[in-house]
Parts: structure tokens; sequence; C-alpha cells
């Protein structure tokens, strides 16, 4: 037994095999490559199974994390799937996209001396596994209880409501403004961070389990709010994200050439514009592109832009290194693929062309004070370090604010004075009897799997409701 | 659903109508409002305001002329092909008010925009004048039915084959002063617009435009379609696609309108290439 120990602590982390930085970086097909089987049940293995689990705490939709990973110990990948499945609809998508290092993995009781184990990495094994090699059979459903439910969006949060309240035994229908199901998913998160291919089969998984998805439908535009209660849905859950892009308000913004995140993200990814002209969507290549922000957002707009045969592309973020927003992974991966980080630094203008093309930004160094209400130390400019940057493309990724298309249109549904919906953050319910709100349209942009966990709690609330009542 | 029940070629096949059923979107779609399509799964998101609808047949009628890839792919297509997507009602409706009189002026294919518009103006009451240019006489659109939601009509030629030989805004200039107007609604190409704008400002009379930025989305998400509106940053798909005439940077919409320029040449260059084939 102490031996069988032993073997357990020595056993290193077991790293997932990655492209190399030199040849991803210009194409899109996904960084890291998945664990073989024998790399999996290696990983597992370090797990020490914890009567009192933590990681399962930092999991914001509470998978049972060593239930899963004992059965890919074993080998046994189906069971481990159908594990997850009872909390997480979207497996294949967290697995990929999570900030792992500050939940599951990051009360990992291994982290405290050494290396946690990789949660993520195990739950991306196992659904990759069922999607390729799997039975395809599907997880038991409860008998129909005639409820029907309306999902406003197809992001994350509304994935998960869609993917519980089916099992549940209710009517799920899914609306989505754009021509594809997936939200963020497909227009936001890169194709070599996510394969929209992995998109596509969580939705085709859905689907198979009843779920209809109506794609080109805008609520708030096409039908609204109150409408779907007249054509019969019992409830409504809206999760369609933030959806507004943010700008610096700084002169020469509109310059040719200077893109919101979610435009160049969006006609990269979801309309695929990397393949132009075999797709028709076009999409300005940059040989100096600069990205404004430091999150997540920032580091696959320049990823992407790296990959559109960018010859030099700049991260410009008003804070410094520690303040970065984007996962340590994410930062990591862009350095590798060289990208430069010109910290401290903020725009004060854009240069253009005598023809409106931006070819220079003007910046200012920045300094660090006290800490402001997001906790960060609030940047402040230097004065007279003004200089000029030369470039031919900016990406603008300082997040974004809530969409007011929907909740314009939409009576009695109660917003703060920033536009984000209202909502109990324990059940999703807003004041809006029948109607339920998770996602970037409650809290601000955040992460996929928080939108998920917002997306689980509405899901069992309107489970009640639609069983017992409001 | 989105199958083309209607084609016509107009202004000597350079512009054409397509009647398409979309009844979700004929329900409750409004002038000035407009819809986003795509052909096919390689195809692009292309916005087009709608020139008219149908609730009962649940149909929207769409009119566009052939200028690149993208168009000429939608032109290609024949009654009984479906397009792939179509989304919609997007934007603000026209704010129809009853204000006295009214000029409309459309040019070129800003005229199929200019007419659900104009039909809903003189049912509100209005007495409403219209005119409608092109640069000769082969191109012009929609001369019967814009006689119809009008009192009184009025054309103009560029190259004078048809009609008064000048500019739109020469005939404009002749209403403003020969009558009391309490509103212009000006619709067609940048330059048009931005004509009409400057001469109303003159006379002080309340200029709305229709703006044909370029979009993605169309719901307010990627910004694409942004515009100056009175020092302001305002998007032509949520905000618009109607603003204050006075108010528009139209230098720098007509600026942004380039962006793709050498793009949609590749895309037309290719697309013949492969037609010929």
């Amino acid at each position: 037994m102490a031996q069988g120990k032993d073997t357990k602590e020595k056993l290193p982390r077991q790293a997932m095999p990655e492209q190399d930085p030199n040849i991803r970086k210009r194409n899109f097909d996904e960084v890291p490559t998945g664990y073989t089987p024998e790399l999996a049940k290696a990983e597992a293995s370090r797990c020490l199974q914890c009567k009192k689990p933590s990681c399962v705490e930092g999991c914001p939709v509470s998978i049972d994390i060593p239930g899963f990973i004992k059965y890919i110990q074993e080998g046994d990948f189906t069971k481990a799937i159908r594990k997850i499945w009872e909390k997480n609809s979207l497996p294949a998508v967290c697995g990929r996209v999570c900030p792992q290092e500050d939940q599951c993995e990051g009360s990992c009781i291994l982290a405290k001396k050494g290396q946690p184990v990789a949660i993520g990495n195990l739950e991306r094994f196992a659904a990759d596994y069922e999607r390729n090699y799997g039975s395809g059979e599907l997880p038991p459903k409860k008998a129909s209880t005639g409820k029907k439910v309306a999902v406003v969006g197809s992001g994350p949060a509304g994935l998960t409501v869609a993917g519980d309240l089916i099992l549940k035994g209710h009517e799920v229908t899914v609306f989505e403004a754009f021509h594809k199901g997936g939200g963020v998913l497909v227009y936001g998160i890169p194709q070599f961070r996510l394969p929209k291919e992995i998109v596509a089969s969580e939705l085709h998984f859905l689907e198979r389990l009843g779920v209809d998805i109506q794609c080109n439908t805008v609520v708030g535009k096409t039908v609204d709010v109150d409408e779907l209660f007249e054509q019969g849905f019992d409830a409504v859950f809206i999760g369609v994200g933030a959806g507004l892009p943010r700008f610096l308000n700084v002169p020469g913004e509109n310059l040719i050439n200077i893109y919101s995140a979610n435009e160049y993200l969006t006609r990269a990814n979801l309309m695929k514009a990397y393949l132009f002209p075999e797709y028709d969507t076009p999409l300005a290549k940059g040989k100096e592109v600069v990205v404004l922000g430091g999150g997540n957002v920032a580091m696959d707009s320049a990823r992407t832009a790296m990959r559109m045969g960018a010859d030099r592309v700049r991260i410009v973020y008003r804070r410094s290194r520690d303040e970065l927003p984007a996962r340590q992974a994410e930062v990591h991966h862009a350095e590798e693929e060289g990208i430069e980080f010109y910290l401290l630094t903020n725009p004060t203008r854009f240069i253009g062309d005598d023809q409106g093309w931006v070819k220079g930004m003007e910046c200012i160094q920045m300094e660090l004070g006290e800490p402001d209400e997001s906790g960060r130390r609030r940047p402040e400019p230097v004065s007279g370090s003004e200089f000029e940057l030369p470039c031919d493309m900016v990406v603008i990724a300082v997040g974004s604010g809530a969409n007011p298309v929907l909740t314009g249109n939409t009576h009695d549904l109660e917003l703060n004075k920033r536009g984000y919906i209202v909502a109990d953050p324990k059940t999703g319910k807003t004041m809006k009897k029948g109607v339920w709100a998770g996602g970037d349209i409650v809290t601000g942009a955040a992460t996929v799997i928080l939108a998920a966990g917002a997306g689980r709690l509405a899901s069992d609330s309107i489970h009640d409701y639609l069983s017992i009542g409001w | 659903m989105f199958e083309i029940l209607k084609r016509t070629e107009m202004a000597q096949g350079s512009v054409v109508l397509n009647e398409l059923s979309a009844p979700q979107i004929a329900a409750k779609a409004l002038p000035g409002q407009f819809v986003i399509l795509r052909a096919n799964e390689t195809g692009e998101r292309i916005p087009l305001t709608m020139a008219d609808t149908n609730p009962e047949r649940g149909t929207v009628t769409i009119i566009y002329q052939v200028v690149g890839k993208s168009t000429a792919l939608f032109a290609d297509m024949k009654v009984g092909e479906r397009f792939l997507d179509i989304i919609g009602p997007l934007g603000k409706p026209t704010k129809i008010e009853n204000v006295g009189t009214v000029v409309c002026v459309g040019g070129g294919t800003g005229v199929a925009v200019m007419h659900p518009i104009t039909k809903a103006l003189k049912q509100a009451g209005n007495h409403v004048i219209s005119i409608i240019g092109s640069r000769t006489k082969d191109l012009l659109i929609l001369e019967d039915k814009m006689k119809a939601a009008s009192h009184d009509l009025h054309v103009c030629t560029d190259d004078g084959s048809y009609g008064h030989h000048g500019f739109v805004t020469d005939k404009l200039k002749e209403m403003l002063d020969s009558m009391d107007v309490g509103l212009v609604v000006g619709i067609g190409p940048v330059p048009m617009m931005k004509f009409v704008c400057k001469m109303t400002e003159q006379y002080k009379v309340k200029t709305l435009v229709s703006l044909n930025s370029i979009m993605v989305d169309g719901t307010g998400m990627c910004g694409c379609c942004r515009v100056t509106v009175g020092d302001q940053t305002r998007f032509a798909c949520v905000d618009g696609p109607e603003f204050d005439g006075h108010q528009v940077d139209f230098n720098e919409l007509a600026t942004r309108l380039q962006a793709y320029t050498q793009f949609e040449k590749q895309a037309m260059d290719k697309y013949k290439c492969e037609c010929q084939r």
C-alpha cells in the first residue's frame, strides 16, 4: 500500500501534447492535441480520491470529479463521461476553455505540494473519447411533463439549461439570433482553441436528446418574450450574453482597420474569413497588428491575427503583467507564438493616412497607483511619456456591455443601471413572472463555466417552478 | 422557408427584385427596417432594407443592385430556390408622423428603400412629394409604384435621358423654395444623401437618411457599422439605420464603405471565373 502511494506522489502531471509553436502560429488547427488513453489513465492515477473532494467545491457546476476520474483510472471511459453528463452538458467545451487553475485544479489537494491533477485535460479526454469512439447511447430521460421552455441564446448558459431541462422531461426550444448555434463558443472562441466541429457535436447531442434549436431568430425583434408565452411556452430563460462592444472613445477610433474584438473574431470564426476567398466574408490581414486589452479575448484576437499572417502582433495593456486578466495558459501560448506585450501602455489617439486607414497609434506610458473597485491597481498616465507606435490594424478587446436588443423590448424586466438584467443569484429568477436569466447578461462579461453554472441554477429553479409553481 | 417566390429584373438586369417567403419577419416588419440574408454555407451576411412586405402572404421583398460577389450570387438564384438564412426585422422602424408636407428623395436603388416609407407617410396624412433619380433612364426603378405612393412625383436623370436633366437636389431646391416643407427623407448613394442634407440644412428642414454601412450580425454585437452622428459613435444596425442627416459624418461613412474594396474585387473575379467554367 505504502509503495503504491509513493508511486502516486512521484508520477508527474502528464502534459498534454501540443503543436509546435512555430508551426501552429500559422495554422488554425487545435493547439493541444489531446491525451492518449494511456496518458489519461496515468494522469487519472495521480488522483488521491479524497473523501472530501475540494475540487468539486471549486467547480461551478459541481461535477463529481473523483467519481469520473476513478472510471478513467479503471479504463471505463463510457462510465466516466456519463458521470460528467450528470452535471455538465458541455464537457468537450469546458475541458478546453474553463479556467481550471482557478477552479477545480486550484482547489486540488496535490496543488499544495506540487502540480494538481489535470482535471480539465481528463474531462476533455472523456468527452473526446465518447465523441470519437463512444456507443452514441444517450443519457436517460424522464417521462414527458408536457411543459414547454423557451431558451433565448445558445451560448454556454442557454445550452446548459436546455440540456438539463430536456433530461427532466420538459420540451425545450432554443432561439438563436445567428445562423448557427453555440453563441460565443462559435463566434468568439477561435478554432485553434475550440474547434467548431466540437461545438457542433455538442449541439447535435442536445438535438438528439430532443432539443429544438431555432436559428435566425432575434428575440426582441423577430418575436418578443411576451409572445413566447402567448405561443404556449411555460417558462423563458434568457441567456443572451453581453454582446455590446466597448470602445475607448479616443480620436480616430473609426478609421478603417480598427476592429472591435467581436467583429474581428466573428468574421474570423463564425464566418470563416480565414478561409477567404473560399468563404465570402473578408477580413483585413494586418502586417503590424496591435490588440488593445489583456483578457482572454485579447489573447484570442492576437493569436488569430498572427495566424492571418501578421509580421508582428503586439498586445497593448494599460496595467502590468500581474494584472493581466487572461488565463496564464493563454498568455503563455501567446508568448510562445511570438506575440509581444507592451505593458503599462495606453493609446491616446489613432493616426490615419489620407485615405482613412489606420497607420499608427499614439500611446502614453502608465504607472500603477492604488487599487480601484476591481481590486486591481489603477493605472495613471505618466505625463510627457507619449510615443508613437506604427501599426496597420488594431483590434479593441477591452470588454463588452449589455446589449439592449432584447432587454429594451421586454416589459417588466428589471435592469440595473448598466443595463444588465436583475436576477436572483441563487435561482436566476427575474422580476418578471416565468422568466429566468443567467450568464453575461446578468453578471457582465465572465467565463464559459460561470455562464454554465448560472444555467444549472436556473434550470433547477425552472424545474421547481414547472413542478410546483412560482 | 426563405424560398424565392418571385424574381424580377430591373434597370436592364443590374437591379434584381426577389419576393421571399419569410412569414415571421413579414408579420413584424415596419417601414425602414432591414433583414440580413445569407445565400449559402460559404456566403456573407448581407443587410438589405425591405422594399415591401406582405403579412398575409408571409413575404418580404428585397431589391438590390448587383455590385459584388454576394449580390451576384443572390441575383443568380432562381424562383423556387431558397436563401439559407434570413433574419429580421432589424433596426428601428421609420418614425411616421404627420408633419404636413414631406419630400421623399430617392436615388438609384435607394428608391426601393424609400418606397414603403413613402407609402406610410402618405397614409399618415402627409402631402407627399417624391423626387427620384438615376444616372440614366434605363436605370430608373419603381417609377409607377412611387407615383402611386406620392401625391406628386418628379424624375431626374443625370444625363437628361428622361425627366429633369440634372440632380435630384435641383428639384429639391425648387420644392424648398416654393413651399413649406416639414420633413425631407433622403435615401440613396452616400454622395447624394450628403448633398441633400447640405441643401436642407440651409433651409433648416429636418432630414432623415438611411445608412447602408457594412454589417455582420446586425444586432449591435460587432460594432462594424459604427457611424459618427453628432460627434457620437452610433451603430447603424440598432440605433439606425435612419438618422438625422444633418448630424451624420458622411465622409467617414464613405471612407468606411471602402474597407473591403480589394477583397470584393478578388471575390468577384473568382466568382466570374467559376461561372464561366
